[in-house]
């Protein structure tokens, strides 16, 4: 019963979390800075999440030049920046990745 | 929001709807097998079948839903758990008023369900979305259409996991291509220093804030990177 409860409050606060300024927007002066703020939200963001997935490996900073998934990501954003395409971003990455693993191992 | 001035015809909602699905789809790769481990582990930590299933609809989070099924193994304080997913889910209060802007004219009961299909992986590709050129009045089909695709996925390999066991060898690496979307979807969007110095700022403080309890390191480096945006701006 209490895992029941557990996992309906943290939906509904969950929820709540992602709803909070999609409901609110427009109710209200919304300041200057926060407004400029938002439009920098994705990148930080994502980045934020990615980088640690290049550089963190099984718990430790890995800044080397055997770590695949460092090289593999440079490549990547490489593609990235050139083609601007999501599908050449993943096949060449994922093969460098791949292709480094079989090599370093 | 803004109009190219050659002003191209505004795509039909199925069109939009169909351009989500289709951008959703690349990052499915590794939301299923991240998906079956979630099943498995729930299981594996004593959750009966139905919560952790039930898991997947209410919450919807994956990497809260991973922590919450440990600490259920754990039999910690519902309040703690319950503490612990709030936390690890305060980035999409991030998410949420960052798209806020685009949906404000749609009807409440769009806000409704968009706020509920409002995960990492739908924001990434519609947020992109948005900030492209191009009419913007239908783009909340194109967030239904990623949405749905994910939701749709994250429930069936949820239960695949929960019901088959089988797994994905982890030697495959599936989980790499989160970061490879997350790749292809930022480095076009850095089209101006002030964006180039908040993604590297965000990015090198998510690594150096990484053993922070409850992902907040994650959050943290986020705000830092949105900081350092601003101020780059504010100068130039």
């Amino acid at each position: 019963m209490i895992i029941w409860l557990t996992i309906i409050a943290a939906g509904l606060l969950t929820y709540a979390t992602r709803l909070s300024s999609i409901l609110l927007y427009g109710k209200f002066e919304m300041p200057i800075l926060v407004e400029r703020a938002l439009r920098f939200v994705p990148v930080a963001v994502l980045t934020a999440i990615f980088f640690p997935e290049l550089l963190i490996i099984q718990g430790d900073l890995m800044l080397s030049f055997r770590n695949p998934r460092l090289l593999a990501g440079l490549l990547a954003i490489l593609v990235a920046w050139r083609t601007k395409n999501v599908m050449y971003t993943i096949v060449i990455g994922m093969l460098t990745l791949w292709l480094l693993q079989f090599i370093f191992n | 929001m803004q109009a190219t001035h050659n002003t191209p015809a505004l795509p039909p909602p199925r069109a939009e709807f169909l351009s989500g699905v289709k951008a959703e789809l690349p990052l499915m790769i590794g939301v299923i097998p991240f998906g079956m481990i979630y099943g498995i582990l729930a299981i594996a930590v004593g959750l009966p079948p139905s919560a952790a299933q039930a898991m997947s609809v209410i919450i919807f989070a994956g990497s809260s839903q991973f922590v919450s099924a440990q600490l259920f193994g754990l039999s910690v304080p519902a309040i703690i758990n319950l503490f612990t997913i709030g936390v690890i889910n305060l980035r999409h209060a991030l998410y949420s008023a960052s798209i806020a802007p685009y949906l404000q004219k749609l009807p409440n009961r769009w806000k409704l369900v968009l706020a509920y299909l409002l995960t990492d992986e739908a924001y990434a590709v519609t947020i992109i979305q948005y900030q492209q050129d191009g009419d913007n009045r239908n783009k909340h089909w194109f967030f239904l259409g990623s949405g749905l695709t994910l939701w749709t996925t994250w429930q069936l390999s949820t239960a695949a996991g929960i019901f088959l066991g089988a797994t994905v060898p982890a030697s495959w690496s599936l989980d790499f291509t989160l970061a490879l979307i997350f790749i292809a979807l930022v480095v076009p969007a850095l089209k101006d220093r002030a964006s180039l110095g908040a993604a590297l700022t965000a990015g090198v403080a998510a690594v150096l804030l990484f053993n922070l309890p409850l992902k907040t390191g994650l959050l943290i480096a986020s705000l830092i990177g949105i900081v350092v945006g601003l101020v780059i701006e504010g100068r130039s």
